[in-house]
């Protein structure tokens, strides 16, 4: 099968809807003739024109708005976030307007929109460019929430998230962009909700979201070769979660770490571990423990940035004390 | 009132009154649901205000939008919206607009068009906006129309859309109902310079009206939306107003921020229904009496409205995670 970095799989599902769908648009910064900083969207305004891919000026609670608004009436926006950190100006827009519209309505309104943006440290842009916060619009009910973790899941997610009559948010690893995978020719799309068993073993469940997938299957290669069997999982979303394969994975292997980007306190690590305790606690036998960011900002400083997220060799050690029954390093 | 160059028609006379009688009346009945205790939570009372929905919405037609504030229930009203879908929202019922999700500070219509109230205040400006952009787009026709106070032109987000309406000539008309309050402080003490050069930076071309004059709102409003469904929008409109109540139905002792006189004032010398009604009278439109017997069907048919929502059944409580997404039944089934 052809492989395709993950910028030209988000590129390719974008055209595909906006062909399939006229009131599919795109709406932000740079978005037309620049194609974004990563140049994800290099192309489309040529062949959608500037109608469709529309450049906004710096105004992220403005075009979110007028991203909400456009979708209440008949648009299927898809509202460009240039980082998820900007995420924070948006918030009433997000959380207030597009989460809340169908439930206050009574059902009676939809705000079908998507808003794509990025994740993900290392990239020494420093605290205010290598957030990932995808577990503060996880909280809020109304929104889904996309992680994918290769240019496969990029494009397939993509394509649901466009079709999907919710608001979406999709944060994409702004450090995956030129990392390439099988992405079939033929259209195809993923549904949103249904993980993905990367890996299968025995002794320990791997569970990752975004980037972290590559760390745990980099950790269970380690773990292989000192004779443990670990399963990898991937959400894929995160809202809707499908916990019931989470819950079946950690029941089988007895032993779960949850590895996310994001920091590690109040987030997707402790919502996923809390959930397999309160469903396999009978099953289990090691506590479920979290990797997440440090709880620091991230900082600028490479010697520093590298250590506050999880990498291959962290998880391989947390893994290996769990499955011996030592005492973990959990903080 | 202003001496309109158009003659009004009849109906078109009759229907301003009326609407502004049915939003004075649905007020006073919602301020007396707040008052005997049987409507849960508060409300934000649009009375004074009335000639500014009324002669806005009336320039509009039903697929055109709206979105309205927290002191919703006149623009909900002026748009079309229906009596009993109203006090059943008001009071949390099944039959409500909402279901009884949203309530007073939510209602939505969208048969009408009312895209909704919203309780962030300058926080519906982006949809209004966007909705415009829809318009453009899809070639609808359709004008949007922002409803916000004087207080929420202190909101950025107001700034950031109406620059991009300018920027790709949106058919959106900003409408600031300056009511002279900005909850419990003076406009005068929030807002610095003047309100329609804050839309004239942005080369929109922006009027202040009296908003307590239904026809010159309504005039005024009729060739701005026909200017702004032939894409030369957007427009900018301070309607000076005053809210007869408190900032909410539960702020009665208000002499800190706000004179008696004053009030007194506004309601004797300048209350859009007592004028149009004098002016309907002069000009031979209705008689005395036609215009009491309006009254009393627009009581009865409030009054009506009233018991009818009180007496409805609240939603099952099965529906507390009903509609969180459109294609979930019940999200934490």
């Amino acid at each position: 099968m052809r492989k395709i970095t993950l910028s030209k799989a988000v590129n390719e599902a974008l055209a595909e809807e906006m062909r399939h769908d006229e009131s599919v648009i795109i709406l932000g910064e740079d978005v037309a003739e620049a194609g974004t900083p990563f140049k994800v969207l290099s192309g489309l305004v040529e062949e959608f024109g500037t109608d469709r891919v529309i450049d906004t000026p710096i105004s992220e609670p403005g075009f979110m708005g007028i991203g909400v608004g456009a979708a209440m009436t008949g648009m299927r926006p898809v509202v460009d976030l240039m980082f998820g950190d900007f995420i924070f100006l948006i918030m009433d827009q997000l959380c207030n307007q597009a989460a809340k519209t169908h439930y206050m309505s009574g059902g009676k309104l939809n705000v079908p929109l998507v808003l794509r943006t990025n994740m993900g440290a290392t990239r020494r842009s420093a605290a205010q460019h290598s957030q990932s916060l995808h577990a503060i619009v996880a909280h809020i009910p109304g929104l889904k929430v996309a992680m994918p973790s290769s240019a496969y899941e990029a494009k397939g997610l993509l394509k649901t998230a466009i079709r999907d009559d919710n608001p979406v948010v999709i944060f994409e690893d702004k450090l995956m962009y030129q990392d390439s995978a099988e992405v079939p020719e033929e259209e195809y799309s993923i549904p949103f909700g249904e993980a993905c068993v990367k890996r299968e073993g025995t002794d320990i469940t791997l569970i990752g979201t975004s980037s972290m997938v590559q760390v745990c299957e980099k950790a269970a290669e380690m773990l292989q070769a000192v004779g443990i069997s670990a399963e990898v999982i991937d959400p894929r979303t995160i809202v809707p979660l499908d916990e019931k394969t989470l819950v079946e994975s950690a029941k089988k292997t007895g032993r779960v770490i949850v590895v996310d980007e994001g920091h590690q306190s109040f987030g997707v690590t402790s919502e996923i571990a809390s959930r397999i305790n309160e469903k396999a606690f009978y099953h289990l036998d090691a506590p479920t423990t979290r990797m997440g960011a440090m709880d620091v900002p991230i900082p600028f400083s490479p010697a520093l940035e590298d250590i506050t997220v999880p990498t291959p060799e962290r998880v391989f050690e947390q893994a290996k004390k769990l499955v011996s029954g030592e005492l973990i390093d959990a903080a | 009132m202003s001496n309109s160059k158009r003659k009004l028609s009849a109906d078109e006379a009759m229907r301003m009154f009326r609407q502004m009688v049915r939003i004075r009346t649905f007020e006073n009945n919602a301020n007396q649901l707040y008052l005997s205790a049987k409507m849960p939570g508060l409300t934000h009372m649009y009375s004074g205000e009335e000639a500014v929905a009324v002669g806005i919405c009336e320039a509009l037609l039903p697929t055109d939008k709206i979105t309205s504030t927290h002191r919703g229930h006149g623009h909900c009203v002026a748009k079309g919206a229906d009596f009993k879908a109203m006090f059943c929202e008001l009071l949390g019922k099944e039959e409500g607009y909402c279901r009884g999700k949203g309530g007073s500070m939510h209602i939505a219509d969208q048969s009408n068009g009312n895209l909704g109230a919203n309780a962030i205040v300058g926080g519906s400006m982006g949809i209004a906006t966007g909705a415009a952009l829809t318009s453009k787009l899809k070639k609808t026709g359709d004008v949007a129309v922002c409803f916000f106070g004087d207080g929420a032109t202190a909101q950025g987000l107001m700034y950031e859309v109406m620059n991009m309406a300018a920027l790709w000539n949106l058919p959106v008309i900003y409408a600031c109902e300056n009511n002279g309050y900005s909850e419990y402080t003076k406009t005068e003490e929030i807002a610095a310079g003047s309100i329609t050069a804050r839309a004239e930076a942005f080369g929109i071309e922006s009027y202040q009206v009296d908003g307590q004059d239904v026809i010159a709102v309504n005039e005024l409003s009729q060739k701005l939306v026909d200017r702004a469904r032939k894409g030369e929008g957007p427009f900018f409109l301070e309607l000076m107003t005053y809210r007869y109540h408190g900032h909410h139905v539960g702020d009665i002792n208000r002499e800190y921020y706000r004179a008696k006189d004053e009030e007194a004032d506004w309601k004797e010398n300048r209350d859009p229904i007592i004028r149009m009604r004098a002016w309907l009278v002069e000009n031979g439109y209705a008689t005395e009496e036609a215009l009491d017997e309006l009254h009393k069907e627009v009581t009865e048919d409030a009054e009506n409205a009233v018991e009818y929502a009180l007496n409805a059944p609240y939603p099952d409580v099965s529906e507390v995670d009903m509609h969180v997404y459109t294609d979930v039944k019940h999200v934490l089934a």
